[in-house]
């Protein structure tokens, strides 16, 4: 059943932008409420094993998300999601950042905007979301990152690709 | 960690991706290749000899000419390693279907 449901994942590096399209197997009300949601959020946004920590969030115009993943160890990646351009519940803009646990804004790290529309597919829904860096070395540094902090067990593999690219 | 970065500054220049372009359909000598863009030869040049730092494109030595071919491999690799980015998302969106079921299954309940 879930492999049925659409995933497109497109990297433009002339834009330096992801597309990012999933299907969901539930109605536009509920998936947009666990976008926008606190404690529907907390249950997901973060990627295994990293889990979610909201310190403060305002789901409105001008208002924002300051949140931390963390990692089994109970260390914090903390970020501060800015939200404007709010239309319940075809979509909503954001800009994202690196902080600290104050929401101090990390200005060394890159930051992106994120378009994240829904939309109605038959008795499921879809979300698009369009993450535009401004240079495809911000987009880099992201990734990057997310090996140094052991984001994601996968993200090991990188290292074999290194060693293939050092030779 | 120097290296990866480097191969991301390669193709993050507008005028590297045009000629990488250039090269997807042919072999071309530095001197064909500049003839395509409105740079100064050794811009050009210096923007070849990067790609070819990066191993994205391999000088061949053509009697008195050298032709530069890309090398289809590295630039997959490059799409290999954006592919982590994507499982990433997989994840999360796992997590997403896991919870959004959790949720439908209880209002059935009701």
């Amino acid at each position: 059943m879930k492999s049925n449901l659409q995933f497109d994942f497109l990297v433009d590096k002339g834009n330096n932008t992801l597309t990012i399209v999933r299907e969901f197997s539930a109605e536009r009300q509920l998936v947009w409420d666990c976008y926008t949601k606190q404690e529907l959020l907390d249950q997901w946004f973060a990627p295994k094993p990293f889990t979610t920590k909201t310190k403060s969030m305002d789901f409105s115009n001008g208002g924002h998300w300051h949140y931390a993943m963390v990692d089994p160890e109970g260390k914090e990646y903390w970020g501060y999601t800015e939200y404007y351009d709010v239309n319940p519940i075809d979509f909503y803009r954001t800009i994202d950042a690196f902080c600290d646990s104050e929401g101090t804004i990390n200005q060394n790290l890159p930051r992106a905007k994120w378009h994240v529309t829904f939309n109605d597919k038959g008795e499921n829904s879809t979300v698009t979301t369009v993450v535009t860096y401004d240079s495809l070395n911000d987009l880099e540094t992201i990734i990057n990152m997310g090996m140094e902090e052991g984001m994601i067990a996968t993200l090991e593999k990188l290292d074999e690709l290194l060693a293939t690219l050092k030779k | 960690m120097k290296l990866r970065r480097d191969i991301f500054q390669a193709i993050s220049d507008p005028t590297r991706r045009a000629i990488l372009v250039l090269l997807t359909s042919q072999t071309m000598t530095a001197g064909a290749i500049a003839e395509n863009f409105d740079a100064a030869r050794p811009t050009i040049s210096k923007h070849i000899q990067i790609l070819n730092e990066c191993d994205l494109v391999e000088a061949n030595q053509q009697g008195r000419e050298i032709y530069y071919e890309l090398k289809i491999e590295k630039m997959k690799e490059i799409d290999k390693w954006l592919e982590q980015f994507r499982k990433i998302w997989e994840n999360r969106f796992d997590q997403l279907d896991n919870l959004l079921s959790t949720i439908n299954n209880k209002k059935n309940e009701k």
